[in-house]
């Protein structure tokens, strides 16, 4: 906007008298150089910069699309909302926080490891280990006796026996 | 109209379920056999009345009926003819009926295959596999038919209905049955409409791998339909030995298979046609459809020591009656698009029938199970937690707990949105930090267990056959590996672990053709063909092993060393990523061919380490309806795939954006997947020596009936 206001006075007013067309060459002059330094700062924020910040935000219409490989016109313009706070020196924590805030935790890739959403990192560890205890329980129960040291059925892989075994097993199955 | 030919079909299909289902249970009750054939019979003709049906939308697809709203959904003038014909699964209600009469062929061979060998069961495999047939159908029938025909009502909306207007449409929506109504009925006064042209597919479904993937998916889903009403039979009937698991055992082997070729073509799908450098997302529907891959994998796994032991009967069924129950809920969330959001659920006309069938299904199986437990005691005690039994033990747990985090961050949404009305999303980042651990355990199982003998292994034997030859190989891969520029301790570790069970694969073979080319003097070629040929059961798993193997290779690969980089380039101007430098050259429209399609191409020269390597043309496909697509252009090797996305561009051609992923040993996932596919097809493929047996038995039991 700034640039084609500009622009429009430059070409509406060529019969100005000097003092003014140097006010102005100093105000187009100004007005390039503060234009040079935003672009400057813009430059250097990267497209991958943008990305690893999108990766852990969400498309806000796709259903669980990372935000950095969405090409719907709602995350191109949230990717640009993160390159320009990028540009105005916003630290990525801020800015994953104001999206959060801003559109809830649905944004975010990984769910909040606070409050009642933190279940969803617990559980399963809950799950494992309750899992690990009935293992356990049920080894214990399915085992009649502590095991007995059977050396038929303990061979010692020597070649041979090993062909052996082979063999029965061969004959078992076949 | 033809397409009514269809309707009638599908309808006679459901009275011929409803009477198999009937007849089955009457026969059986009563021990009258000309009830259980005549059930059978009903249970066989559906598969024929149902291929007419599917054919019967074909060709209203082919000759452009846009009559038919679900023509007029997936089908227009300007589809290409396979898309016509694959698009009976493009949509809801044709993916429906496209599922029963997958099923129907199920049923009908398992009615031609098996019918002598399990008799006792039979009545009861037909009861409870037409009640899952029949649901479908009714689904079909009264809340999603794919028959239904437009009609413009008299305020003016376009509605699909199978009959059309009647009077009966406003009293049966007020009883509380709208969705039954809205499907067979419209308003009073409403008129015959037909569109000039339908909407089509929507471009993403053109791909085809989307074509081939659902029907891969769902022969998985519909094949479990088999060993579970096999293992319903067997608790119904209280003839609870290990007959179900041996008759079903390779109808279950291939419903894993179509299942597990299912999630692999999505995967390349995603890698081809969604443009985001990767094969799988975690979304919701592909975990539907992983899940009771992985409690089938279970199983697999556990009724081998039921085989062999008569152990973990109780825990058999169970993890079948888990695989059917995930299996009908992954059909459930993939149609009704619940998770994505409650709403969409009660917006969905099928999600409370889907919701009752799967209540019922598990009570019901459930209930069963608990009422034989008796009859389904162990005959053996585990002789020692050094066996392979053990093995099999813990394994099947990991399983079941990699299956819970799967199930805990895909249904988690729902409840969170449900209980405190705050929507989340669980995104990859979750799966992979909880998943990603608890396959460290699964793979070194399946590294070991082949080396643990059954009842009672030697630990100094064991640790003998697990360290002398494996270890010293893969520590030196490892060496290699570490030298080669890997140092990410976790990627070393996943490596390390893959190459560790890989080498106890081929040790496992060398000693098996060893032994035989010394015992029978054998050729190595033909000591290797007959030892896989006797034993295809355990070295085909030996070969699906692998495959899990290569593609463990190609997950770490990707996990932990995938690059990208994103920059917009002028004419002239290059990236660099890793050794690669691609430099933009051109942009240029390119004739697509169809109307509604543009396609914008970009020539990118590609150099590695300052060689010229090639010219990569990335580029976009538009559709008039705003669609875009973006498929990559790939540079693959063994080593890695170069993934070059075109991502937007100046209308003047001036500058150009670009995506670029390097993904290093992406294409061992590939080769690991077919050879998973050839590992199963080796295990399942029908041995002369089972066959023998197989008809040994049977002459026994005839020449007992005989004797007595």
């Amino acid at each position: 906007m700034q640039d084609a206001r500009c622009k429009s006075q430059v070409t509406g007013h060529r019969s100005l008298d000097a003092w003014w067309a140097i006010a102005l060459l100093v105000g187009v002059i100004a007005s390039l150089l503060v234009i040079g330094v935003v672009a400057a700062q813009g430059g250097t924020v990267t497209d991958d910069q943008v990305n690893a910040i999108a990766k852990r935000l969400n498309c806000p219409v796709c259903e669980n699309v990372p935000l950095d490989v969405c090409e719907t016109q709602a995350c191109v313009q949230w990717r640009d909302l993160i390159r320009q706070k990028l540009a105005a020196g916003e630290k990525p924590e801020q800015i994953i926080n104001y999206f959060q805030t801003t559109y809830g935790d649905r944004v975010l890739q990984e769910p909040p490891r606070q409050g009642f959403t933190g279940l969803v990192w617990i559980l399963p560890f809950v799950g494992l280990v309750a899992g690990m205890a009935i293992l356990v329980v049920v080894l214990r129960r399915m085992t009649a006796r502590p095991a007995p040291v059977q050396l038929e059925t303990a061979p010692s892989e020597s070649a041979d026996e090993y062909r052996e075994r082979l063999e029965r097993e061969l004959k078992e199955l076949g | 109209m033809v397409s009514d030919i269809g309707l009638i079909a599908v309808l006679l299909a459901f009275a011929s379920g409803i009477y198999a289902i009937i007849a089955a249970v009457y026969g059986a009750r009563n021990k009258r056999d000309d009830w259980a054939m005549s059930a059978r019979n009903a249970a066989l003709v559906i598969a024929p009345l149902l291929t007419l049906s599917a054919l019967m939308i074909i060709y209203s697809n082919l000759t452009g009926n846009f009559r038919l709203e679900y023509t007029s959904h997936v089908s227009s003038r300007s589809t290409p003819t396979i898309l016509k014909i694959t698009a009976l699964w493009g949509g809801q209600n044709g993916s429906l009926l496209f599922w029963s009469w997958l099923m129907s062929i199920f049923v009908a061979g398992v009615m031609l295959r098996k019918w002598d060998k399990n008799r006792d069961l039979m009545p009861y495999v037909i009861a409870v596999a037409e009640i899952t047939q029949t649901f479908f159908l009714a689904l079909v029938v009264l809340f999603a038919n794919p028959f239904a025909k437009l009609w413009q009502t008299p305020a003016g909306d376009i509605v699909g209905a199978v009959f059309g207007a009647s009077s009966l449409f406003t009293p049966l929506s007020s009883l509380g049955f709208s969705g039954i109504a809205q499907t067979l009925f419209a308003p009073l006064g409403s008129l015959p409409f037909t569109p000039a042209d339908g909407q089509g597919l929507a471009p993403l479904l053109r791909h085809p791998g989307m074509v081939a993937h659902p029907p891969f998916l769902y022969l998985g889903f519909v094949g479990f339909t088999i060993p579970y009403s096999f293992a319903m039979a067997a608790l119904i009937t209280g003839k609870t030995n290990d007959d179900w698991i041996r008759t079903t055992r390779r109808w279950t082997l291939m419903a894993w298979l179509f299942l597990g070729i299912g999630l692999l073509l999505g995967a390349r799908w995603a890698y081809d046609v969604l443009g985001w450098g990767g094969y799988w997302g975690w979304d919701a529907v592909e975990n539907a459809a992983l899940m009771p891959w992985i409690s089938g994998t279970a199983f697999l796994h556990s009724v081998m020591i039921q085989e062999k032991r008569g152990m973990l009967k109780t825990w058999n069924m169970f993890l079948i009656i888990l695989t059917f129950a995930q299996v009908i809920l992954g059909t459930f969330i993939t149609r009704t698009g619940i998770i994505s959001s409650v709403h969409s659920f009660a917006r969905s006309s099928i999600g409370v029938p889907f919701l009752t069938f799967t209540g019922v299904m598990l009570v019901g199986s459930i209930g069963l199970l608990l009422a034989r437990l008796d009859d389904l005691k162990s005959e053996n005690k585990l002789d020692s937690l050094l066996s392979r039994e053990a093995a099999f033990i813990a394994q099947n747990g990991l399983f079941l707990i990699i299956n819970l985090a799967v199930a805990i961050g895909t249904y988690f949404p729902i409840f969170s949105e449900l209980l405190t009305s705050n929507k989340i999303t669980v995104g990859a980042p979750y799966y992979q930090s909880v998943v990603g651990p608890l396959l460290v355990p699964l793979v070194l199982l399946m590294g070991v267990a082949p080396l643990i003998s059954w009842r009672v292994a030697s630990p100094q034997a064991l640790t003998k056959s697990a360290l002398y030859i494996p270890g010293p190989i893969t520590a030196v891969a490892l060496v290699i590996i570490f030298v080669l520029g890997i140092h990410n301790p976790m990627a070393l570790l996943g490596l390390g672990l893959v190459i560790y069970a890989g080498v106890i694969i081929a040790v496992e073979y060398v000693r098996g053709v060893r032994a035989r080319h010394k015992t029978t003097g054998e050729s190595w070629p033909i000591a290797l063909w007959t030892l896989v040929g006797r034993n295809r059961r355990r070295y085909g798993g030996y070969l699906v092993h692998v495959g899990i193997v290569l593609m463990g290779v190609g997950i770490v690969g990707t996990h932990f060393y995938q690059q990208e980089t994103q920059q917009a380039l002028a004419v002239g101007q290059s990236l660099s990523i890793g050794n690669y430098k691609v430099t933009f050259r051109q942009l240029e429209l390119v004739p697509s061919g169809q109307a509604d399609k543009n396609i914008i191409s970009a020539r990118v020269d590609v150099s590695e380490n300052g060689k010229f390597l090639t010219t990569m043309r990335p580029y976009q496909e538009q559709y008039t309806n705003g669609e875009r697509m973006t498929p990559p252009a790939l540079l693959g090797s063994m080593k890695e795939d170069l993934y070059v996305l075109l991502g937007g561009w100046e209308a003047d051609g001036s500058l150009a954006t670009f995506k670029v992923f390097i993904n290093p040993l992406v294409n061992w996932l590939w080769l690991g997947g077919l050879m998973f596919i050839f590992g199963t097809l080796v295990a399942a493929w029908p041995s002369a020596a089972e066959e023998r047996r197989a008809v040994s038995v049977e002459r026994r039991a005839l020449s007992a009936n005989a004797a007595r």
